[in-house]
């Protein structure tokens, strides 16, 4: 009991103390939110957009647009060539309310998650219990909703808590593209959570299919099934892409937004 | 290394190439009793499979002799209908079971022969529903069933369980996957070898073990274009698996504290994953490992300030985690929970050929990185751990063993980073060549096949996840168990659900 004490008192307080305090640092190498320049329409011999592994990126003379609801983050494309340069800066705040908004463009502004509207908010923005749903995730976007639980986040400070029972839920958090064997399943949890709901796809897979896109096996996310408020692009989201956007969704950066660098 | 095999299958090593041509073709009664022999005499069937494709016409197997470090490889016609070995030799059981649902060749005399992963479309068959079809009854006034999944309560994958119960006692746990089939392997085989969604689908084939699976698959690539990675990125890649089985293991150790209600250790530990899945991230971007090993080697080299800041880092983690650790065995309230909990005799572990810390925990010295080391592990050596007891308390203490030997292989290899390049431009895959590819990942022996054809293109692809051979072992570990133990047996393997169901 005294060892336990002890070491307790010499591993100190971990959480994080952001949103009050400043974000936390993400390392050098973090691929987050990618911005599009001018390149040099000339310049040939290097790579196109086949080096992203889902597809995401559309490169013209005149235009350019990166799909983040299928980009898995995995940088290749910063080795294109051409008219256009992406590089992927380490701004984590990727979260949409609409499949629309997840995109990048030279020149675009990030469309960052809108909180609900003030029904919603009342009914949520102080305790929101999500039901995870894995249809097909690989663990790891699972494995990094689940960080957040642990004291170096600590979610239900926020009033946000995953929940055992759809019974019991507010919303369902979902990962994977939606595998035909978890297609039942998923509705039937998705009913199971009583009105009203919200739904959160997590990661490229459920957004978009992500690497499974196109398969038999899957159906491409879970857009088809469920009606989706929040998108967290990712492969997987990064926790705090995840936080970010459950935190705006609910209206909770109100004032204490850090200015991107 | 013992001299070459009496045996009649073809002596491969681990990560090299073999010509097709020479894997012997055996008639069927041959094949037979070289699988059953070999088993007999200590070997595990590594890979057992039927091709997709062009390919299909014959099965092929892969052995793994660990005490010789040898594997041996030879294929036979791949028929209608074959006699199942599994009676005999349990460990085929999830091989037999997939030959026949992949590819409809039936095992005579199996003794469970059911769908593994319910594939919704099998070509000419009408594809059975996921979990529907006969479970195994325990008929009885006072026996009940409880049903499972495949939504669990937790934040993880989905799966079904059904338990036979008197009371509190599990009679008989029957596990029943494939929830999670997103067409993985398929894609594999029909994708340009090592392009960039190809890549994605083999990181994510068990998205926690990113590293071990993109790391076996470029060895893969690399046995068949002869061009091995450069010595730099054996190292590097070396480091983030080694990182990986820390993050998962920490993980582990924090999740049996908290489903046995010891709450420090499992704080402690859920915040020092965290920080183990940093030091990845500082490597390659991505708390996964995701995008770091390629075709050639690694797509992120480490410089000496990198490599002086991630040794500067690991002190502390290494610190928080011993005292974490050492709170766990001296705590009586876990060491009785934890002993004597899901036993698997080493007897057991041998005939359901069950692979990584779990056979390690039963006693079983079993380790691809010290049987099969390919890569940095054929000079950086790490010791193999292992405990007697097979129980839970066996199954934590093996991972806090690994752990200390993670810690300490991964500030070797920092401390003295190989010189050179990163990575290679990979040549052309050569014709008609196969390979077997083994890495030990933090769940067990990952091992993936790969065959070229007449111009060099792939021609078939296999995958064996850990979680592949180690589920039935979760199954029969928990026969005799009270079933509120369920969780904390299952925390103590940790299987992977998308590994299994691919």
């Amino acid at each position: 009991m005294i060892h336990t004490c002890w070491e307790r008192w010499r591993q100190g307080h971990r959480t994080i103390s952001y949103p009050e305090g400043p974000m936390p640092e993400l390392p050098a190498r973090f691929r987050g939110r990618p911005v599009i320049e001018r390149g040099d329409p000339d310049e040939a011999g290097g790579p196109g957009p086949e080096v992203c592994p889902t597809g995401a990126i559309e490169i013209g003379r005149d235009a350019c647009a990166i799909d983040l609801g299928r980009c898995l983050f995995c940088g290749a494309c910063e080795t294109t060539k051409g008219p256009w340069r992406i590089r992927f800066t380490n701004d984590p705040r990727l979260a949409g309310r609409r499949r629309g908004d997840l995109r990048a463009e030279p020149g675009l502004e990030a469309r960052l998650a809108e909180e609900l509207d003030a029904r919603w908010k009342r009914l949520f923005g102080r305790s929101l219990k999500l039901r995870q749903v894995s249809a097909g995730g690989c663990n790891a976007c699972e494995a990094d909703a689940n960080v957040l639980t642990t004291i170096g986040w600590d979610l239900g400070r926020f009033g946000i808590q995953f929940v055992a029972s759809p019974r019991h839920a507010d919303g369902l958090f979902i990962t994977g593209p939606v595998t035909e064997n978890m297609r039942l399943a998923l509705r039937k949890a998705w009913e199971a959570v009583p009105a009203p709901k919200i739904v959160i796809a997590s990661g490229a897979c459920a957004i978009s299919g992500g690497p499974y896109a196109g398969h038999p096996e899957t159906h491409d996310g879970c857009g088809r099934f469920v009606p989706v408020d929040l998108y967290l692009p990712g492969c997987p989201p990064h926790p705090l892409t995840v936080l970010d956007g459950l935190l705006r969704l609910l209206g909770r950066l109100e004032g204490r937004d850090p200015n991107p660098g | 290394m013992s001299a070459m095999s009496a045996g009649p299958g073809l002596p491969v090593r681990n990560a090299r190439a073999f010509a097709l041509k020479d894997v012997p073709r055996m008639n069927l009664a041959a094949f037979r009793d070289w699988l059953l022999t070999s088993c007999a005499d200590g070997g595990r069937i590594a890979a057992w499979f039927v091709p997709q494709g062009k390919a299909g016409g014959e099965m092929f197997a892969a052995l793994a002799m660990d005490e010789e470090a040898l594997i041996e490889v030879a294929a036979a016609p791949a028929v209608d209908a074959f006699d199942a070995i599994t009676p005999e030799c349990p460990q085929a059981q999830a091989f037999e079971r997939e030959i026949w649902e992949q590819r409809g060749l039936e095992p005579r005399g199996h003794p469970w022969r059911k769908p593994l992963r319910f594939p919704p479309s099998v070509p000419g068959r009408q594809a059975p529903e996921v979990g529907r079809g006969e479970f195994y009854r325990v008929e009885g006034e006072e026996v009940h069933e409880v049903a499972v999944g495949p939504i669990h309560a937790g934040v993880i994958e989905p799966g079904h369980f059904r338990f036979q119960c008197h009371g509190e006692e599990v009679l008989h746990l029957e596990i029943s996957l494939g929830y999670q089939h997103r067409g993985a392997e398929r894609a594999l085989n029909v994708l340009p070898a090592g392009s960039a969604r190809w890549m994605a689908i083999a990181e994510t084939l068990a998205g926690d073990t990113s590293v071990g699976h993109a790391t076996a698959a470029c060895q893969v690539l690399e046995a068949l274009a002869g061009r091995e990675a450069p010595a730099r990125a054996m190292a590097i890649r070396g480091i983030a698996l080694e990182l990986e089985r820390l993050a998962n293991h920490v993980g582990d150790l924090g999740a049996l504290a908290g489903d046995v209600g010891y709450l420090p250790t499992a704080s402690f530990c859920g915040r020092l994953r965290g920080d183990v899945l940093n030091l990845s991230a500082e490597i390659c971007g991505s708390r996964f490992g995701r995008a770091l090993v390629r075709p050639g080697g690694t797509a992120f080299d480490l410089d000496e300030k990198l490599c002086a800041a991630l040794l500067a880092r690991l002190g502390p983690i290494e610190r928080d985690l011993a005292g974490a650790v050492a709170m766990l065995w001296s705590s009586p309230s876990v060491m009785a929970r934890f002993e004597g909990a899901g036993e698997l005799s080493r007897e057991t572990c041998e005939r359901l050929g069950l692979v990584g810390p779990v056979a390690r925990a039963c006693g079983v010295r079993r380790d691809v990185r010290h049987d099969f080391p390919s890569g940095i592990f054929r000079f950086g050596h790490i010791p193999i751990s292992t405990w007697e007891s097979g129980d839970v308390f066996a199954r934590a203490y093996v991972r806090a063993l690994e752990i200390e030997r993670s810690f300490a292989f991964v500030r070797k290899q920092l401390e003295a980073l190989p010189d050179g390049r990163a990575r290679r431009v990979l040549p052309p895959l050569a014709a008609g060549m196969g390979a077997v590819s083994l890495v030990e990942g933090w769940r067990g022996e990952i091992c993936h096949v790969g065959f070229t054809g007449e111009t060099g293109e792939l021609l078939a692809y296999k995958v064996v996840d850990p979680s592949f051979h180690n589920w039935f072992g979760l199954a029969t570990a928990l026969r005799g168990q009270a079933i509120s133990d369920f969780p904390l047996c299952n925390k103590s393997f940790n299987l992977s659900y998308c590994g299994h169901d691919l």
